[in-house]
Order: structure tokens, then C-alpha cells, then sequence
């Protein structure tokens, strides 16, 4: 009687004919793992051949979807006319306070949550009905009480921000394994040096997931708020060339929206990599 | 003494005080009562709208179109995340795609699709299954890929077939991911719903309903607007939380 593990490990023996399987799930070969980088770009290739060729042929009209050269014209016109600029800056300005405040409120009131347990009765449902309430419900009550002024584009974002790093930033210093605080009171650490030695590297992890969704959501709360109550800035820009039917325009905007989430994402992951070699963290 | 104070380091402190003050700023005129409904009011337009039956319409409305659209994204989301768990190659072609989609704010859509598919209900379902398909789609193929090495190679021992694998091994290691996925879905199909009703010039539902009172100026509206919207995602979130055995506070960040 064959042992089953050696033999799954074995894989084929001699004289045994197994079956080969006509998958193997998520589990790539070698070559494939290589080449993964390389494979990745083959889809958004074909997609914008498929593009391409659906607009040349003019399979699909021009109002469903432009041709590539039609919106990378409308992209260039943006750009010389300034729009874009313009109206991105005052985006990502908005970002910046939005997420400053609401990431340093978030900080600030998750470890006040984590290090008092008084202070989590207190605040507890109050947090959660804030929470429970999504930014897209605020919005026509914060539009009554502040207008559609740059303070409202700031509260929301800066609301869509703080939920997320509020519970990260709890969740990662509640998490922070009791023999690590033990070690540091064996150690003689003070407070300080606790803080900065343990409960920071081993919090970070989580602390920068926070950070993370917040961003994502700060993003995606302000094409919202712009969409709906701006005068200016990118989802403004967005609503505009809808309603001149400027289809171009729009495709070329959804890039912009799509890059500048991506580029957010990427600088927090570099970001984090960067703290946690710095700093040490553990995960 | 002690009795005081716990009541008063309680949890129901800080609402009921918040509520208090509200009260009596609208009673004395602190603040603009053209603008401010009492706490008072907004009971009394609840309990309106409960009696005429418009906010159970709405609510009817926003939550029929908010399950199909979930209906029609997480099944899309299903079966594109099996069939990524199944073939390694789609899942190289097609990963890096999806994950760039992903960074598109999902609002963004909106005029695109209503210039697609119209104003009308297409577009806000497509809207609010597209927002359901994300999370959906990510979490099975996260789920996926953390089924053991080694029991695919007993799977494989045994020459199973590839849907008796998916149903014997994939899914049953997958499943939590898998609810954590549905639970976002049903979630992000909840805002989307709002959003919808918001963009699309809809004319039933909560966003609808809170869109008009805005307008109006009726701020007792829109304070039970914000209510209901809330009261609703918590149930979901309660609802999946209950099924899928999973604690209620996890995954709650990821949820603007």
C-alpha cells in the first residue's frame, strides 16, 4: 500500500499512469510566472485593437464609443486649453484637505478608542451611526447646511476618510500582541519609547490598510460630490461633456479618474513599503 | 454616585446629548429655523410618510431595484471569479485589467452609462450591478487562492473532475472569502442604489425622495432620508453578517 502523500508528491511514477489534469487552479507554472508581467498586457492590447478596429470600421457609431484618435484629440485639446490641469488641481487640492483632516481625525480618535476603554463606551454608537451612514446620504443634508461651497467637498471627503482609518488605526493597536507589551514592560520601556518601538511597527500594517481604503474612498467621494454639486473640478468637467454629448472628452476624462486612483494606490503601497523597512514593522 | 457616572460614560450619552441640544437649539431659535426642523418635526415626518405610505414605496423601490442589480453583479462576479480560480491563464490575462478597473472611481460611470443605456432603469441597474461585480469578483478570487496546495493535489490524486473540484474543494475552502465578497457587494449595490437614485433623475425611491426634500428645503426629509439609508445598509450588513458567521465589524472600513 502506497503512502497517498509520497505519491502525490511523486507525481507520475513509472509504469503508474495518472491521469494528467486538465487544469491546474491558480497555481501557474514556472515559465507562466515569468512571463506574468508581460501576459497582463496582452488584454488591454487586444481591447484597444478591438477599440480601434470597431471605431475604423465604424461598427460602433461614434456616439456609443469615439475612436481612440478622437479621444486622445480631445485629450490633447484638454491639456492645451488647461482644463485639465486646472480643474485636477482643484481636485486633488480637495483631496489633500479632505483626507489630512479626515485621516488625522481618524488617527487621533481610533487610539483614543484603542488606548481608553472609557472613551470606546462613550463614543461607540455614536461612531457607528456616523459610519453606518454613507457618504451618499450626508450629501443633501451637508448641501442644506454648508452649501455646495468648498466645505462641503472637504467635510465629505474628509468623512469618507475618517471611518476607515478610525477602525483600522483601533484595530492595529488593539491587535498588538500582549507578550510584545509584556517584553516592553520587562524592558523598562517608558511610554514613549513603548509607543514608538511596539505598538507603532506592529500597528502600521494595519494602520496603513486604513490609510489606503481611506484614499480609495476619498477619491471616489469627491468624483461623487463633484459629479452632483461643483462648479469646477474634475467631476464637474466629467458632467459638463455629458451634457454636450462630447463623448470624446469623457472617455479622456475616465482615464485621467482611473490613473490618478491608481497612481493613489500605488503611492501608499510604495509608502508603506518604504515605513515598514524603515520602521521595522512586523506582519 | 458611581451609578451617575457609568450612566453618564455610557454610549447612549453622546447621541441622546447631541439630540438635546438640537431640541433646544430649534426651540429657542439658536438656529435658523427656516432651515433647522426640530427633532420633533422629523418624528412627525416619519411618522407622515409611514401613514401615506410614500416612504414605504420609496423604500419598496430603492430595495427592488437594489437586489436585482445585486442579483445581476454578484452572479456576473461569481461565475468570472470561478472561472479565474479554474484557469491560471485567465486569470494572468485578465487580473492586471481588472484590478486597473477597479481604480476607477465607480461614480465615474454614471454619465457614461446614462448616455449608453439612457436615463431610465437600465442604466441604474447596470450602475448598481457594476458596483456589486468588484467586490464580488475580487473576494472569490482571493478566496480561491488560498485553497491548500494540497488538497488540489488530492483532488488531483483522485482524478476528479474539474466541477466536482470546484464543488468539493474550490468552493468550500473559498466560502468565507466568498461571503465577505457578497456582504461588500450587497453594500457597495446599497450605495450604488442612493446614487443611482440621485443621477439618474429617478423619481422613486429614498434618493429620490431625499433629492426633492432637499430642493424643498426640508431638512426634516432629508434628516429621515439619512435615517432610512442608514437603517437599511445596517440591516444588510446584520443580515450576511448573521449567515455567513462572520463578526460585524469586519470589512465594515472598507465601505465609504
Amino acid at each position: 500500500m502506497t503512502d497517498l502523500s509520497q505519491w502525490a508528491q511523486s507525481g507520475a511514477r513509472p509504469g503508474l499512469r495518472i491521469r494528467r489534469p486538465a487544469f491546474s487552479p491558480a497555481v501557474a507554472s514556472g515559465a507562466l510566472k515569468r512571463l506574468r508581467p508581460l501576459l497582463g498586457w496582452i488584454v488591454p492590447a487586444v481591447l484597444l485593437l478591438a477599440w480601434w478596429a470597431a471605431a475604423n470600421s465604424h461598427l460602433v457609431p461614434e456616439e456609443i464609443l469615439p475612436a481612440p484618435a478622437t479621444v486622445a484629440q480631445a485629450f490633447s485639446t484638454l491639456i492645451t486649453s488647461g482644463d485639465l490641469q486646472s480643474n485636477l488641481l482643484i481636485a486633488l487640492g480637495r483631496v489633500a484637505y479632505g483626507f489630512g483632516a479626515g485621516a488625522l481625525a481618524g488617527l487621533a480618535f481610533g487610539a483614543g478608542m484603542a488606548f481608553s476603554d472609557g472613551f470606546a463606551r462613550f463614543v461607540r454608537p455614536t461612531f457607528l451611526i456616523i459610519s453606518q451612514i454613507p457618504v451618499l446620504a450626508w450629501l443633501p443634508f451637508l448641501m442644506l447646511l454648508l452649501g455646495i461651497g468648498e466645505a462641503l467637498k472637504i467635510v465629505l471627503v474628509a468623512k469618507s476618510v475618517f471611518v476607515p482609518v478610525a477602525l483600522s488605526t483601533f484595530a492595529g493597536i488593539r491587535g498588538v500582541p500582549v507578550r510584545w507589551l509584556e517584553l516592553a514592560r520587562v524592558l523598562q520601556f517608558g511610554r514613549w519609547k513603548t509607543l514608538r518601538r511596539v505598538v507603532l511597527p506592529a500597528a502600521l500594517p494595519q494602520l496603513f490598510n486604513g490609510l489606503r481604503y481611506g484614499l480609495t474612498h476619498a477619491w471616489m467621494a469627491l468624483v461623487v460630490v463633484e459629479l452632483l454639486a461643483s462648479y469646477e473640478g474634475i467631476g464637474y468637467l466629467m458632467i459638463y461633456s455629458r451634457q454636450l454629448f462630447q463623448l470624446d472628452v469623457m472617455v479622456a476624462i475616465m482615464l485621467v479618474i482611473g490613473a490618478v486612483g491608481l497612481l493613489f494606490d500605488r503611492m501608499l503601497a510604495l509608502g508603506e513599503a518604504w515605513l515598514t523597512r524603515r520602521y521595522g514593522g512586523a506582519s | 454616585m458611581s451609578r451617575v457616572r457609568s450612566l453618564l460614560g455610557s454610549g447612549a450619552t453622546l447621541p441622546v446629548a447631541i439630540v438635546a441640544v438640537w431640541g433646544l437649539a430649534t426651540h429657542f431659535g439658536w438656529l435658523d429655523v427656516r432651515l433647522w426642523s426640530s427633532p420633533a418635526a422629523v418624528l412627525q415626518s416619519g411618522w407622515t410618510a409611514l401613514q401615506d405610505g410614500s416612504l414605504i414605496a420609496a423604500l419598496k423601490a430603492s430595495l427592488l431595484r437594489d437586489l436585482a442589480g445585486f442579483g445581476i453583479g454578484a452572479s456576473a462576479g461569481l461565475a468570472l471569479g470561478l472561472l479565474l480560480a479554474l484557469l491560471p491563464l485567465a486569470d494572468i490575462l485578465l487580473e492586471p485589467t481588472l484590478n486597473a478597473a477597479r481604480q476607477v472611481a465607480l461614480f465615474a460611470w454614471v454619465p457614461f452609462l446614462s448616455l449608453w443605456l439612457g436615463n431610465g432603469e437600465e442604466g441604474r441597474l447596470a450602475f448598481i450591478a457594476l458596483a456589486a461585480f468588484f467586490p464580488v469578483l475580487l473576494n472569490i478570487h482571493l478566496g480561491a487562492r488560498r485553497v491548500e496546495a494540497s488538497h488540489l493535489e488530492v483532488a488531483r490524486v483522485l482524478c476528479l473532475k474539474p466541477h466536482r473540484v470546484l464543488l468539493k474543494v474550490i468552493l468550500p475552502s473559498a466560502l468565507p472569502s466568498l461571503m465577505t465578497g457578497l456582504r461588500l457587494g450587497l453594500l457597495y449595490a446599497w450605495l450604488a442604489t442612493i446614487g443611482a437614485e440621485y443621477l439618474f433623475a429617478s423619481t422613486t425611491g429614498i434618493g429620490a425622495l431625499m433629492m426633492d426634500a432637499r430642493e424643498l428645503f426640508r431638512m426634516d426629509q432629508v434628516i429621515l432620508g439619512m435615517a432610512v439609508i442608514g437603517a437599511v445598509g445596517f440591516g444588510l450588513n446584520v443580515l450576511l453578517s448573521r449567515v455567513g458567521h462572520l463578526p460585524l465589524w469586519r470589512g465594515l472600513e472598507e465601505v465609504p
